[in-house]
């Protein structure tokens, strides 16, 4: 099957499956996602009646980790999730944010979304102006231009060491299961920034965050960030300042990061809500490679699975203790 | 008005000269995005760009500034007021949605009872060089707002790219006397001006997204409790993205930072986005979800601005709807209320 029939289907099997849902009323709502406003761009959107299930859309730039919803409802929830957003799911629900019962997860196997900001470094400034998807490749066009542009050189870098495109759990599975991602090294990139000296190292983290707007769409976009009152926010005590000095903003990045560690999936949400483009995952992988070496342990692969930081072994790791 | 002009090979000069004189602040490419920043050499300004990533209203309102600084130790007890820009400067090369955004500005700082001094002495001391759009974004609806991509509004001179030079609306005194100091300039010809009309009708011809913002303020006006906010705002992450790279967004917050005796007290930028914004000490919110903050974003600029000033606290430059990590588009928001 080649993408041309594939994605048109996806989309098809998906509102059907939404509109199936509704009627039977097995769901009080749907989240999935529809057409944006801008080319390569699609958008979540919230469908309680199953004539609007016309509007659900699948293609390589349904980008947002749409597990980021399911919060707080009382509805009954179905959710159009691919293979990361299946993985924020498991975590709210081992974290009791939601029940299992309370989702009917329609499950994508996912070949990874395109990132607009890639895109754009490659065409220098020219706008896209209509964007389509055909097979493997996108074919781009804007004044005086039309560029074909292979989708797999384009994806978000967390998709390209994704190992888990096929949802972990569902309730339906919409299209084929994907080829998984076994043979990269995820966190080769990691090691070699680790490799770095310290000042080396330092010096990237003081570009990349001096960038931070504080604007918190990193925090806002991540379905694992959803403190009652983030530290940022508490006044009483103020752990950390409020302007954009640098130690402040690292600060923020760092704890945000190390709060995630043992949750994070990896979805990249962060890195592609930030408007200034701050390679945010850096930190957080960081963390999640760690907890993989020390704990052996992933998250989001299992409800039963038990958080590394909720339990402890006997003979955990305790090298850090000196 | 006086149309003058100046050959782009010129350019490079005059801002080397006016470097010379003022702190000149023009778009610098930095990695794949374009920030305003001071320059120290002509060369250095991008003239062929869209639009910054960020707004240039740091210019005269920076996320963050020292309103005073104060010691509390018995001896030195006391306040310090923050010295007050010593050089001119000059904006070279912003857009015009953006030198609108400083009218829009004006009116908050400095058109009223409260002026803001901080503002005021950097505005005074800014001379603002526009560069007209030639190829608006798709994004852009500027327009619709009473600008458009040669809109003078802001600006002291307004540059139009006409190909091997540029034409010059000479649109202050201000401007009018830096020119005369300059000898790169002469005065515009009647071939340049009839070139200049056709990049202008182009581009102007260009801008394909209108919307009418005085009937969208007339509906906003029995819009308060309509479950429109519902559906509009469920999308919306709470985050400042929007409010942050808007160029007329303009609240803050003032916090203090202290470490032992000296303190700062310090303005920063603040988001109607954001759950804190309108907590009241006493714990109460009156505006406890996202749908009252988005509800407050749109009405702060489609019709309180308006009640307030006579105009929308919008100029179309889009960097709202290419920024929202949801797309989000105050386009479709501003469609969906004129259906109502």
């Amino acid at each position: 099957m080649n993408g041309d029939d594939l994605m048109p289907d996806i989309s098809t099997m998906i509102r059907d499956t939404a509109r199936k849902l509704l009627e039977e009323k097995k769901v009080d709502l749907v989240i999935g996602f529809e057409k944006g406003t801008l080319p390569l761009r699609s958008t979540p959107c919230f469908i309680r009646n199953s004539k609007e299930a016309e509007k659900l859309v699948w293609n390589a730039s349904c980008e947002n980790n749409l597990a980021r919803y399911l919060r707080k409802r009382q509805e009954k929830i179905g959710i159009v999730a691919k293979g990361c957003d299946v993985r924020s799911i498991v975590e709210l629900i081992k974290e009791k944010q939601l029940t299992r019962e309370q989702v009917f997860i329609i499950g994508i196997p996912c070949n990874g979304m395109v990132d607009r900001k890639k895109i754009d470094l490659k065409l220098n400034g020219r706008e896209i102006l209509e964007a389509e998807e055909k097979d493997a490749t996108l074919i781009l066009k804007g004044y005086n231009f039309t560029e074909t542009l292979d989708k797999e050189e384009f994806l978000h870098d967390s998709c390209r060491t994704c190992k888990y495109r096929n949802p972990v759990i569902y309730d339906v599975l919409i299209g084929n299961k994907v080829a998984e991602n076994e043979g990269t090294d995820e966190y080769e990139e990691i090691r070699q920034f680790e490799a770095k000296s310290a000042d080396e190292r330092w010096q990237f983290f003081t570009e990349e965050f001096s960038q931070c707007i504080r604007c918190y769409a990193c925090r806002n976009a991540c379905p694992l960030c959803y403190c009652q009152e983030c530290f940022v926010d508490n006044s009483q005590p103020q752990w950390i300042g409020k302007t954009t000095n640098l130690s402040d903003t690292l600060i923020f990045h760092v704890v945000r990061a190390l709060h995630a560690a043992g949750r994070c999936v990896d979805c990249g949400a962060c890195d592609r809500a930030c408007p200034m483009g701050i390679d945010i995952r850096k930190l957080t992988r960081k963390v999640q490679m760690d907890v993989k070496q020390l704990f052996h342990y992933e998250a989001g692969i299992s409800v039963d699975d038990i958080p590394p930081l909720a339990t402890f072994n006997l003979d955990d790791p305790q090298e850090f203790i000196k | 008005m006086k149309e003058m002009k100046i050959a782009k090979n010129d350019l490079v000069s005059f801002l080397d000269t006016l470097i010379t004189e003022y702190e000149v602040f023009a778009p610098v490419k930095k990695d794949s995005s374009v920030v305003f920043q001071e320059i120290y050499s002509g060369s250095e300004a991008l003239l062929d760009y869209s639009n910054s990533q960020k707004p240039p209203k740091e210019m005269f309102f920076p996320q963050k500034e020292r309103l005073f600084s104060y010691d509390l130790s018995p001896k030195k007890a006391g306040i310090e007021e923050p010295l007050l820009a010593e050089k001119q400067r000059i904006i070279f090369g912003i857009r015009p949605c953006d030198a609108r955004s400083f009218v829009l500005l004006d009116r908050v700082f400095s058109g009223g009872v409260y002026k803001d001094i901080y503002y005021i002495d950097k505005r005074k001391k800014t001379l603002v060089i526009a560069l007209g759009c030639n190829r608006p974004k798709s994004t852009c609806f500027c327009t619709s707002l009473g600008g458009g991509p040669f809109s003078q509004e802001g600006s002291d001179l307004l540059l139009i790219d006409i190909g091997q030079e540029y034409v010059v609306q000479v649109i202050t005194d201000k401007g009018e006397e830096l020119i005369k100091k300059h000898k790169e300039f002469m005065e515009a010809d009647e071939q340049s001006l009839f070139s200049m009309r056709k990049v202008v009708d182009t581009a102007e011809a260009s801008i394909k997204f209108r919307v009418d913002v005085w009937k969208v303020k007339e509906k906003l006006d029995g819009m308060f409790d309509d479950p429109f906010w519902d559906l509009v705002s469920e999308k919306c992450l709470g985050c400042s993205a929007c409010t942050y790279l808007c160029p007329t967004c303009h609240c803050f917050d003032v916090v203090d930072e202290v470490i032992g005796q000296r303190g700062e007290r310090i303005r920063i930028w603040d988001s109607c986005a954001f759950p804190n914004f309108t907590l009241q000490t006493s714990g109460f919110n009156p505006r406890p979800t996202i749908k009252e903050r988005v509800r407050q974003r749109i009405m702060h600029k489609f019709k309180y601005f308006v009640d307030n000033y006579g105009v929308a606290a919008c100029v179309g430059c889009g960097r709202c709807i290419r920024e929202c990590p949801v797309n989000l588009d105050i386009r479709a928001v501003l469609n969906s209320i004129l259906e109502r």
